[in-house]
């Protein structure tokens, strides 16, 4: 069934090569995307699928060009080159306010000196709703938000006051509260420790599980990425080097041509974990 | 109830010090003589203690609110009109209406001192964008520096064009002039802190970072430019009528902010307040210290700014952002 489809690796904007029934399967298809800084491509003709309601990790090598791809699919970088199709129509087209009530992103470059209170911040995840009228309805996706991520307690304890950890957690819960059936996170595991990064992989496939929820997240702790995702997309000098499931993508060739060191597979719980020595 | 405690105890003081201050001056004015009908009394309150009280609300008011936008959108607390550039941008417009149309009114010198304030910060806040300045204090010594970049070459055309008489009245803030007639142009600050208002959701997300807005499909430029135009003209507005009065932008929000925290919406009204108050303490101490002259506003503010100023910077040296806190925290050691 859908659980075992496996998106093809490349496929044609247009809908040329997928069928119309399957293409409800996929979100988006990204057809060439190229960007360039200063005449030097850092991502070159990057075309992907990417399946609906999965974990798909984007990893790769530092300058590989996986945050630029993850900005580009998410209107926050405009491409020099290719197309970005979203459920049928090119992202440029959409309106900026109208994709934000379908798909959220989270990046680290927040600006987290800002003394907001953790549901002030939740609560901006609705701005795309109702603007500056928070409604019923918003104050209950709010809440439910805040009680998902175990906030509660720090409800009315400001941003710039709580733990690396709690901070991120509270950015996570203003992304679940904006309702989105697509999330993107930025290195989400970034800058905290392992207890907290596990937690938020956890969350991640929560997400996903529970919430029904396409995550497309930028990692760099491949095991994080073998453990907790359905599909991996590595990147190497701004190309697609591979893109399958987890298992496809895990092995000592594949990891030792991305990464360049040697690697191991381990198989732990039935998910292929790397040693790199 | 807590959450509007301060602001009904700012509200009230506000009103009593609106009172006193109608009754103090050179001239003798007491509320039985204006009761009594008193011609002369109702006269001088009208044509000037009114206006001037009008003014003061104004000015406070106005440049706190577009000292707390223009630090939300720079992301940066020291950031204001005076460390902004916007104040000596708005004076070298004023110079120019001076030069360029001698018998301008009021309004002709009133649209120069916008369109230069507004260029003036757009420039400004488009450099510290371009160059990532890591320090947080390096913006405002840049803008300090670009203030005064700007003030040197007003002075320098001043002095050649013999105006240095004619512009030492908008250099050095002071509400003395201020008579019925000649300063409802600074009215127009109200209907802008209305507006920042309306728009304190979009400045708090812009102030979160450029791809934080463009996630919520809040277009970053466009509110960036608007806020900062909205800043700039509340400050020329106050420039062109009372002259520059510095730190007040700087100090009020930084103040209410360590108190409530940076939502807008929920700062603005008691920014706004303060600022008042502040502006009207300190023009009331001018007016009483030598009376029955008057000293300058800009002096007594100068004095008691940089006395907070560097209270507040040692503070934050000392404490990080840490908030003052008042109650207690709801639910902070349940689990």
């Amino acid at each position: 069934m859908i659980a075992s489809q496996k998106p093809p690796a490349r496929i044609s904007v247009c809908g040329a090569v997928v069928p119309a029934a399957e293409r409800k399967l996929f979100f988006m298809f990204v057809e060439n995307l190229t960007k360039k800084y200063d005449g030097k491509a850092v991502v070159n003709e990057v075309s992907f699928t990417i399946p609906k309601g999965k974990v798909l990790s984007l990893i790769g090598p530092n300058g590989a060009g996986k945050s630029t791809v993850m900005g580009m699919i998410s209107r926050l970088i405009a491409q020099d080159d290719g197309a970005v199709d979203f459920e049928g129509r090119d992202l440029r087209r959409w309106k900026s306010r109208e994709l934000a009530r379908r798909l959220a992103i989270l990046t680290q470059t927040n600006n987290s000196q800002m003394k907001l209170t953790v549901e002030e911040l939740v609560a901006f995840g609705r701005f795309p709703y109702s603007g500056n009228h928070l409604t019923q309805e918003d104050r209950e996706k709010i809440d439910q938000a805040i009680r998902y991520m175990e906030l509660d307690e720090f409800r009315d304890q400001f941003i710039d006051e709580l733990s690396g950890g709690q901070r991120q957690r509270a950015y996570i819960a203003m992304v679940i509260a904006q309702d989105t059936e697509y999330v993107l996170l930025d290195e989400p595991t970034n800058n905290l420790d392992i207890y907290h990064a596990t937690n938020m992989m956890k969350i991640v496939r929560r997400l996903c599980d529970e919430l029904g929820k396409t995550m497309i997240l930028v990692l760099h702790e491949i095991n994080y990425a073998a453990f907790y995702s359905d599909y991996i997309c590595a990147f190497v000098d701004g190309r697609v080097a591979k893109f399958g499931t987890v298992e496809e993508v895990m092995t000592r060739e594949n990891l030792a041509e991305i990464y360049r060191v040697d690697f191991e597979i381990m198989e732990i719980k039935g998910k292929p974990l790397s040693i790199y020595y | 109830m807590r959450r509007w405690g301060i602001t009904g105890i700012l509200c009230l003081l506000l009103l009593v010090l609106s009172a006193v201050s109608l009754f103090v001056g050179v001239i003798d004015i007491d509320p039985a003589g204006l009761l009594a009908g008193d011609t002369r009394q109702i006269r001088i309150f009208i044509l000037s203690r009114l206006p001037r009280l009008l003014a003061i609300l104004c000015t406070g008011t106005g440049m706190s609110v577009a000292g707390l936008i223009m630090q939300q959108l720079c992301m940066n607390k020291f950031v204001s009109p005076t460390t902004g550039a916007t104040i000596s941008s708005a004076q070298f417009g004023i110079l120019l209406a001076l030069l360029f149309m001698p018998g301008s009114t009021l309004w002709g010198r009133a649209l120069f001192a916008f369109i230069c304030a507004i260029a003036g910060t757009w420039i400004f806040v488009w450099f510290i964008q371009r160059v990532q300045f890591k320090d947080v204090v390096m913006v405002p010594l840049v803008g300090i520096m670009f203030g005064n970049i700007i003030g040197g070459v007003t002075n320098f055309l001043a002095y050649q064009y013999e105006m240095t008489q004619a512009l030492s009245s908008w250099l050095v803030g002071h509400f003395s002039l201020v008579v019925k007639g000649n300063y409802e142009l600074v009215y127009l600050a109200l209907p802008l802190v209305v507006l920042a208002f309306v728009y304190a959701n979009h400045f708090n997300i812009v102030g979160m970072g450029k791809e934080f807005s463009s996630n919520l499909g809040v277009n970053y430029n466009l509110v960036l430019l608007a806020g900062l135009t909205i800043a700039a003209m509340i400050t020329a507005s106050v420039v062109v009528v009372v002259g520059s009065i510095s730190y007040i932008g700087l100090i009020v929000p930084n103040v209410v902010a360590m108190f409530k925290g940076d939502k807008i919406r929920g700062t603005l009204v008691d920014t706004a307040l303060f600022g008042a108050i502040f502006v009207l303490v300190c023009d009331m101490v001018g007016r009483v210290v030598i009376a029955p002259y008057e000293l300058p506003i800009e002096l007594i503010i100068g004095i008691l700014g940089s006395i907070l100023f560097v209270g507040l910077l040692l503070y934050r040296l000392n404490h990080g952002r840490k908030a003052i806190r008042i109650g207690e925290r709801r639910g902070g050691t349940q689990r």
